[in-house]
């Protein structure tokens, strides 16, 4: 843990006394600061790793470096933060394989740009939400998209969806933690579908 | 450590709807807190696969008009326990109560506008009827022929190569090969949907080639009394098509009027779009099939039509 490539700022000692954040904490900081950059974080990635078959691992890595720092304390501003390990990580794998990292930098300057704009209004978040919600179920294939609907809409258990669908119960866990994974994917990643609507 | 990320993924997905969908056992809950402890890898993969999966709840339940708040229970209630209250046959007109796999009388199946209902046979096959429809069957020992009078089923079959599975619509034929499909007839014409297996569909007394065709899934077949086409729809279509299975109505690009038109298939309420404009405009969405002051309620909030009663009915027009 000793040699973070962020610990150019580190934190002073007076915050050091209390500051040990609870599981749940960094828990409840992931999942409302850092997984809303998931999409532009996979696309600062793919422009900047050759390898499409890494860029899970590299996500994988930066999501451990960033929650392992917050449970010292929370950085803030998280996006900042994810965005300059990220970087980072990439010139820590890239000396390993003697590239000079020119572009990554630039990229994350212009990508910064487009972090500051404002938010859209709730409503329109709401309406945008049930839109991607829609449009990634319509996506599962259709056994993984029954058993999810089935569970999530008529509210039935594992063993009740195996039962209605005719298929083994393990069969059923499969299709559920398919879509469950599809799901989260593409909640996270995939562009808004109506993006150039809105005003 | 190439695709480690994508297994721990998976194994996260997988122990989210272990704890979600099935009864866990004290074993269970250690073995889920060894795997957290396991790594940070772990716990990460998991916080988020919840995080999202928390996310589609709120949505299911949020409904389409999308108002900031969390939904009151009561608003979504009602639809929800129609939904898990529709199994069973309410309708059986003819004779007697006669047990249906053994005496050769036919009986009927209705199920009113906004009805839905499940009818199950002692030889395992399901058939689900949709609003507004009727069927009539005759399943004996030997022989397996139920009729679509009118409306929309969709059809389990237990394939029984001894005893084929018929549906007959007018003169259209489907004979079952091992199979699901959908079957819609309207006045004039007949629709039939492959879901799984393989099916035929023919017209009796028909000997020409063009009337005839063997379905595999994702056919889809449009017959009229003078001609047949059949077209492959994608997966995502045929499963917006079924979306009444589960009481809903699965719009995406529908068009205002279209989608006015499918909700008063399951509703005495009928929805009247006024003017060309209006019934042009396009919309996506999720809507409980008795859901029309929702539905009414969106395209006001998101397009901002007038949305006025007119007696039972209710008429949306372009605001002027």
């Amino acid at each position: 843990m000793a040699e973070k490539p962020e610990s150019g700022r580190e934190n002073t000692d007076l915050r050091q006394v209390d500051a040990a954040m609870t599981a749940s904490e960094v828990e409840a900081w992931f999942v409302r600061e850092v997984l809303p950059l998931e999409a532009m974080l996979m696309q600062y990635l793919r422009r900047n790793w050759r390898d499409a078959g890494e860029i899970e691992d590299l996500r994988q890595e930066i999501y451990i470096r960033v929650c392992e720092a917050a449970r010292k304390s929370i950085p803030a501003p998280a996006k900042s933060f994810v965005f300059v390990t990220a970087r980072n990580l990439i010139i820590d794998r890239l000396r390993k394989v003697h590239v000079i990292p020119i572009e990554v930098m630039a990229d994350l300057d212009a990508l910064g740009v487009a972090l500051d704009q404002p938010g859209p209004e709730r409503n329109a978040i709401a309406r945008d939400e049930l839109r991607r919600l829609q449009a990634a179920l319509d996506q599962l294939p259709p056994r993984s998209r029954e058993a999810i609907l089935l569970g999530r809409i008529d509210g039935l258990t594992g063993r009740e969806i195996a039962r209605r669908m005719g298929i083994a119960e393990t069969t059923v866990s499969e299709h559920l933690a398919n879509g469950m994974q599809a799901l989260t994917n593409m909640l996270l990643r995939d562009p808004d579908p109506r993006d150039g609507e809105r005003k | 450590m190439n695709a480690r990320a994508n297994e721990i993924d998976s194994r996260a997905a997988w122990w989210l709807q272990r704890r979600e969908f099935w009864e866990r056992s004290p074993e269970d809950e250690a073995a889920f807190e060894s795997w957290m402890n396991e790594s940070e890898a772990h716990r990460i993969a998991y916080w988020r696969q919840s995080a999202m999966w928390s996310r589609t709840e709120r949505l299911a339940a949020l409904g389409p008009s999308a108002p900031e708040m969390e939904p009151a229970p009561s608003r979504v209630l009602p639809w929800m326990l129609r939904i898990a209250a529709v199994i069973g046959v309410i309708a059986a007109i003819g004779a007697g109560a006669a047990n249906l796999s053994v005496r050769p009388q036919d009986r009927v199946y209705s199920t009113p506008v906004g009805g839905h209902e499940t009818i199950g046979f002692a030889d395992g096959t399901r058939i689900e009827l949709n609003t507004d429809t009727i069927v009539r069957a005759r399943m004996t020992t030997d022989q397996r022929l139920v009729w679509l009078e009118k409306g929309e089923a969709y059809f389990q079959v237990k394939h029984d190569p001894a005893h084929p599975f018929v549906v007959m619509m007018g003169d259209h034929r489907v004979t079952d090969l091992g199979t699901e499909f959908l079957i819609d007839r309207g006045a004039k014409k007949v629709e039939v949907a492959l879901i799984e297996g393989r099916a035929w569909f023919d017209r009796t007394g028909s000997k020409t080639a063009s009337q005839t065709a063997l379905l595999t899934p994702g056919d889809d077949v449009v017959a009229t009394a003078q001609s047949m086409s059949v077209a492959k729809k994608p997966v995502a279509e045929l499963a917006a098509e079924l979306s009444w299975r589960h009481g809903l109505l699965v719009f995406r690009g529908t068009t205002l009027g279209q989608a006015a038109a499918q909700f008063n298939r399951y509703n005495r309420q009928k929805i009247v779009v006024a003017d060309a404009k209006a019934a042009a405009l396009k919309i996506d969405g999720t809507f409980p099939t008795d859901g029309v002051e929702v539905f009414t309620d969106a395209v006001h909030n998101v397009f901002g039509l007038r949305v006025q009663s007119r007696g039972a009915d209710v008429v949306i027009s372009t605001a002027q």
